[in-house]
């Protein structure tokens, strides 16, 4: 037998509004994910301040970093190589863990391997599903993100379609605070809706024009936004489960009628949810039924794998690693980065 | 002692290596580009010239603020992931006293000033008469305010920083002190004064962990302030 050395990847995860960092061995076996979560204090403003996320990541980021290496149980001589996301996310926030990535690889004398986010996203799937190897479909939902995209191989994209406007998770934050239910509007949608009719009320479900695979959610947002104003100007009540379960099963219906179209179209027999709008249960559920209809294997990540974390940036830098991607010390955030880019 | 240093607080980049009582190598840019892309192979281009092991580092001196936040945190960053590699201290410098520092030994007062937006400066006022102190904290106030400071303090002053072509008339049209500014070579940001002054506090025990370093931004963040703002008018 071949034996192959231990590849050991230090990750660092700091695009939004958690700090994270994790150690991962050979892409697949999570030896420790830390994630600090800076969610109450954004609780306060109704959704991420950037410039308070950037402050919450440099006082925490050494600290969890630190907790990462101990928990797995290495030291930084151990590890082979840094991966870092480098965009897509907010500035101020990508900046801090990719100065801190950098100094780090550069002090230790590693390498250092750039990751996008995205491609995180879809490789937190990898994690749990050993058997899971590219060629497969994966949908990508999240506060920033709704991608359909085609997996060829380890690192290569094909993005089939994404949102015109709000990202699918950006859409159930806006309905939440709208209904009264506050931040994060995911978890809180999902919860109420278990008490909901989704067949309550009809919100449009929307289908871009010559775009198969493309979403657009400020319809749907914008009818409930509507729904809700018209029973305050007839002076009615609304049922708060009744609007969380139908919007959420029109998104929800959406995400799965674009996502299965793809597959029959490219034939596939795998396809896999990725982001944090992945640990919807509806959605997952919808899924599941629809992929088990078509002799399609579904994959999705425990919900600790679909909020950002380290570890799916580990893994996913780990392929980029393999595939001899590099970056330099002049490594900059990009807040806009496409999936693919290197 | 071999110390590190760093300062990107403003416009200027720069990186120092400092040993004892010299500097060894100093790399300081004052041209628009971000830091990401500049700070790091900065220390890389000094420390491949001066063959600089860096596990011989003792500790590693960054302006932590006031300064451009973003640009605070690039610095700090990277200063906090130097340590962690490292396991070294840091050192906090006060931009504003790093600054000063540049005016080493004047006899007269030495007010750095940066311009802060939102019609203020950050500022602090310094002296070297019997060694190097304090005479005003750093702080974020209108330049209105610092001329008043100074001409109550009533003494000579040296004014640098690139607060000065920003706000030049007015200090002009306000100041009743004797004042003169500091010339090309000393009136930004130099990471050479950052790790001269980082050496001094380093042996006198003022340091801190990388873990438990963050920047001093002087100002919250503006969702805060607005909040704050809304708080006190309900």
């Amino acid at each position: 037998m071949n034996e192959e050395k231990d590849i050991l990847i230090l990750a660092i995860e700091s695009s939004c509004d958690e700090t994270a960092a994790a150690v991962v061995r050979n892409g697949r076996e999570v030896l420790s994910n830390i994630i600090y979560s800076q969610i109450d204090l954004h609780t306060l403003y109704g959704g991420v301040v950037p410039e308070i996320a950037s402050r919450k990541h440099i006082e925490k980021i050494n600290q969890v970093i630190e907790k990462a290496l101990a928990e797995a149980g290495v030291s930084l001589q151990d590890i082979d190589a840094v991966g870092v996301t480098y965009g897509p996310g907010l500035v101020g926030a990508l900046l801090v863990g990719v100065a801190e990535a950098k100094a780090i690889a550069y002090a230790a004398g590693k390498p250092l391997v750039g990751v996008h986010h995205i491609e995180g996203h879809i490789a937190a799937n990898f994690i749990e599903h050993r058997e899971l190897e590219p060629p497969f479909l994966c949908l990508v939902v999240s506060g920033g993100h709704t991608h359909l995209v085609r997996v060829r191989d380890y690192g290569q994209f094909d993005i089939l379609g994404r949102t015109r406007d709000d990202a699918a998770g950006e859409a159930f934050d806006k309905v939440a605070r709208a209904i009264g239910l506050g931040y994060p509007g995911g978890p809180k949608i999902d919860k109420v809706a278990k008490e909901g009719n989704p067949d309550a009320i009809q919100f449009p479900r929307a289908h871009v024009e010559d775009a198969p695979y493309d979403f657009s959610f400020s319809g749907v947002k914008s009818a409930v936004l509507n729904y809700i104003n018209g029973c305050h100007m007839k002076g009615e009540s609304f049922s708060q489960a009744d609007v969380a379960a139908s919007f959420q099963k029109a998104v929800t219906d959406v995400l799965v009628g674009n996502a299965m179209h793809a597959v029959e179209e490219f034939g596939v027999d795998k396809f896999a949810i990725a982001g944090g709008v992945a640990a919807n249960s509806a959605l997952r559920q919808a899924m599941a039924r629809a992929c088990e209809e078509r002799g399609v294997t579904f994959y999705y990540p425990s919900p600790i794998y679909c909020t950002d974390n380290a570890a799916m940036i580990g893994v996913a830098a780990y392929y980029e690693y393999r595939n001899g991607t590099r970056h330099g010390w002049d490594l900059n955030a990009v807040p806009n980065l496409k999936l693919g880019e290197r | 002692m071999r110390i590190l240093a760093l300062d990107s607080s403003g416009l200027v980049a720069s990186a120092a290596v400092l040993e004892e009582e010299q500097t060894i190598a100093e790399y300081t840019v004052n041209y628009k580009k971000t830091h990401s892309q500049t700070l790091l192979p900065m220390v890389d281009e000094i420390a491949r010239m001066i063959e600089l092991d860096l596990k011989t580092l003792d500790a590693i001196a960054v302006a932590a603020g006031p300064g451009s936040f973003t640009g605070l945190r690039i610095g700090s960053a990277t200063a906090k992931g130097l340590g962690l590699a490292l396991d070294i201290p840091l050192v906090h410098i006060p931009t504003l006293e790093g600054l000063a520092y540049n005016m080493y030994g004047v006899s007269e007062l030495v007010c750095p000033l940066m311009d802060a937006r939102r019609k203020q400066v950050y500022t602090g006022i310094y002296s070297f008469k019997g060694g190097f102190s304090t005479v005003v904290e750093q702080c974020a106030i209108p330049v209105e305010e610092l001329a008043d400071r100074l001409n109550e303090l009533g003494q000579a002053v040296v004014l640098l920083g690139d607060g000065v072509p920003v706000y030049r008339e007015t200090l002009e049209e306000r100041l009743t002190v004797p004042h003169t500014y500091a010339p090309a070579h000393m009136n930004r940001q130099r990471a050479a004064s950052v790790g001269a002054l980082g050496i001094a506090y380093y042996r006198q025990g003022r340091t801190e962990t990388a873990a438990g370093h963050a920047p001093d931004y002087l100002r919250v963040s503006q969702a805060e302030r607005e909040r704050a703002q809304r708080e006190k008018k309900e």
